[in-house]
Order: C-alpha cells, then sequence, then structure tokens
C-alpha cells in the first residue's frame, strides 16, 4: 500500500458512462481517494452516506472526494441515484482493480476499504487501510487534510 | 477521543454531577437511533449516576427531517424543552413529516411564535452543524455513536446499561 511521501499513481477512470475522469486533469485542488469493496453492502453505505454529508468540509480544505470500486458505470449510477450522492464513484472495473493494484490496495477481488489524502503536488500526505468491515470515519481524512493546509 | 468535550453549550440531562458522562451522537429519523432512545431512557431510570448529553448527527441526504427535527430540538430548547422535544421526536420518529414539528411544540405549549422564527434562525443550524463537525472529529461514523467518558463506545447500544453498571 502506498504510503505518506510517495507519488500518488496518475489514472484514468470512468466517472460515469462516457465520462473519463483524469486524476491529472484536477488541477489545483487537493483530492481524497476512497476505495471501498462494494457498492450496496452495508458498511460501504454507510462510509459513502457519511462521505456525502462532509463534502461542504471537504471543500473547506479544497479538496474533492472520490470513491472508487471495482463496480461498473451502470452499478455505480444506480447506487448513487438510490443513495443520493453528490460525488463521483469511479470503475476500477477493465482491467479489474488496475488502479487498487497500483496503490497497493486489491486483494480478494475487490478494492480494500482504503483511503488516501493528495496535495496539489501529487504527493500522498496520508494513507490508512481499514479493517474490511469497519467504517473507518472521516476525522483521519480531516486532520490530513488540516495538515497540507498548514504547511502549504 | 470526544472532540471538544462536554461544554456549557451543550444539552444535559440525567444528573448533571453524575461520574458516568455518557454523549450520544444521533439523528432523529435514524431508526437505529430511535432503538436507542429506549435504551437510554431505561438506563437514566435505572442508574442515578449518569450525565447524559445529546449532540446532533443529521445525515441529511439519506434522511429527508433529520435536519428539520434537529432544528426542532434546539428551537424548543430555547424555551428550556429541548429535552422534551427530543423524547417527543424519537416517540413520533415514524410520523414525521413537515407539520409534525408544529403539532409537537402546540403539545409542549411552547410559544409558536417564537418557535416558528427559531426554526428559520441560521444560529440554530450552525449550532446543528458544529454538533456534526465535532462529532466527524471525535470519529463518529454513523448514528447512534455513544462516548462513555470521553471515549467512545464500539459495542452495542443495549448493552449500555451492563457496560456502565460494571
Amino acid at each position: 500500500m502506498l504510503q505518506k511521501g510517495d507519488k500518488a499513481p496518475d489514472f484514468t477512470l470512468q466517472a460515469a458512462p462516457g465520462k473519463p475522469l483524469r486524476l491529472s486533469d484536477l488541477h489545483g485542488q487537493n483530492v481524497i481517494l476512497a476505495f471501498y469493496p462494494a457498492d450496496w453492502s452495508p458498511v460501504c453505505s454507510d462510509q459513502m452516506a457519511l462521505y456525502n454529508e462532509m463534502l461542504r468540509f471537504f471543500e473547506k480544505y479544497n479538496a474533492m472526494l472520490l470513491g472508487i470500486s471495482v463496480d461498473g458505470v451502470w452499478c455505480h449510477q444506480a447506487f448513487a441515484k438510490d443513495r443520493n450522492l453528490h460525488f463521483n464513484l469511479l470503475s476500477d472495473f477493465e482491467p479489474k482493480g488496475a488502479v487498487s493494484r497500483q496503490y497497493g490496495v486489491y486483494m480478494d477481488g475487490v478494492s480494500q476499504r482504503a483511503l488516501f489524502v493528495i496535495d496539489q503536488q501529487r504527493m500522498i500526505q496520508w494513507s490508512y487501510l481499514s479493517p474490511i468491515d469497519q467504517n473507518p470515519g472521516a476525522d483521519g481524512i480531516l486532520q490530513a487534510l488540516e495538515s497540507i493546509t498548514m504547511t502549504a | 477521543m470526544l472532540t471538544p468535550p462536554i461544554t456549557s453549550r451543550d444539552h444535559v440531562t440525567g444528573n448533571p454531577q453524575g461520574t458516568v458522562e455518557i454523549v450520544e451522537y444521533g439523528d432523529f429519523q435514524c431508526p437505529y437511533c430511535g432503538e436507542a432512545f429506549g435504551v437510554v431512557r431505561d438506563l437514566l431510570r435505572s442508574a442515578d449516576n449518569i450525565k447524559f448529553v445529546f449532540r446532533h448527527f443529521p445525515l441529511a441526504e439519506s434522511h429527508e427531517y433529520a435536519m428539520d427535527a434537529a432544528i426542532a430540538a434546539e428551537a424548543a430548547g430555547r424555551q428550556q424543552q429541548f429535552w422534551h422535544m427530543h423524547d417527543a421526536l424519537y416517540l413520533h420518529q415514524r410520523q414525521l413529516n413537515d407539520n409534525l414539528f408544529m403539532e409537537l411544540a402546540r403539545e409542549l405549549k411552547l410559544d409558536l411564535d417564537q418557535f416558528e422564527d427559531d426554526m428559520q434562525d441560521n444560529r440554530l443550524v450552525s449550532k446543528v452543524e458544529a454538533d456534526f463537525e465535532s462529532g466527524v472529529r471525535s470519529g463518529v461514523n454513523g448514528t447512534p455513536t455513544f462516548f462513555i467518558n470521553g471515549k467512545r463506545y464500539n459495542g452495542d447500544y443495549r448493552n449500555l446499561l451492563s457496560v456502565v453498571r460494571h
């Protein structure tokens, strides 16, 4: 798993059918990557619902949240619509788990429950691997964003 | 750890001098919080050493009435009826709708004009949001989450009574 101080590998993934999103296109923004095992599963749903409430806090730190799992774009779309999510869910679908592998968080056919906070120079400033059945919350993300803002 | 610790801005019930401090982060529309409400009520009836605090953690994107319900409790709090409104909201959780807040305010014999004004007061929104932010910083990842003497309780809330007794 990539750690603080590692360069964040660039990637392009589908954010919606026909809508690719490239990490290096997100100029001038901090980025939070939230890898998670599966749409619809109980823990993931709680975790994404929590982050959905937190977008305005992330914005304060000029940070964009991206969810990533190996689910397909149509699955993401249905999940996001059902849960009223207002951030992008990226599909690490083909080749399966390629980006999750680059970040060192792919195991047993799914992305692990892992968080990365990436600064504007595309350096990883914080990463965390959560036990797969535990919702990691957001306190670690906020602390990481705070320390980026303080040193910037 | 609970951040910030209990302050004078918090709503306290039970025994204000109690040696066991329990803080709940809750959402009035969350069904698990509704269940936990009964557990907490029993807990406060059977133990006299508990100082109990409620902080708001509305998941407003998931629960349509969660934010308004939190503000209704705060608005009632301006008339010293926070806990009565808190209880009434949980007891009527399944009937939550836009008209319920005024109905409950009427039942609690609140000054309705003031209640209506306070429901629109952005300072109450800010207070609820401050609770939410403190919850995130304290490590709340869903509702309800309890803190016992400042430390997050990770067990099943149905066992709170036995935890507090030991």
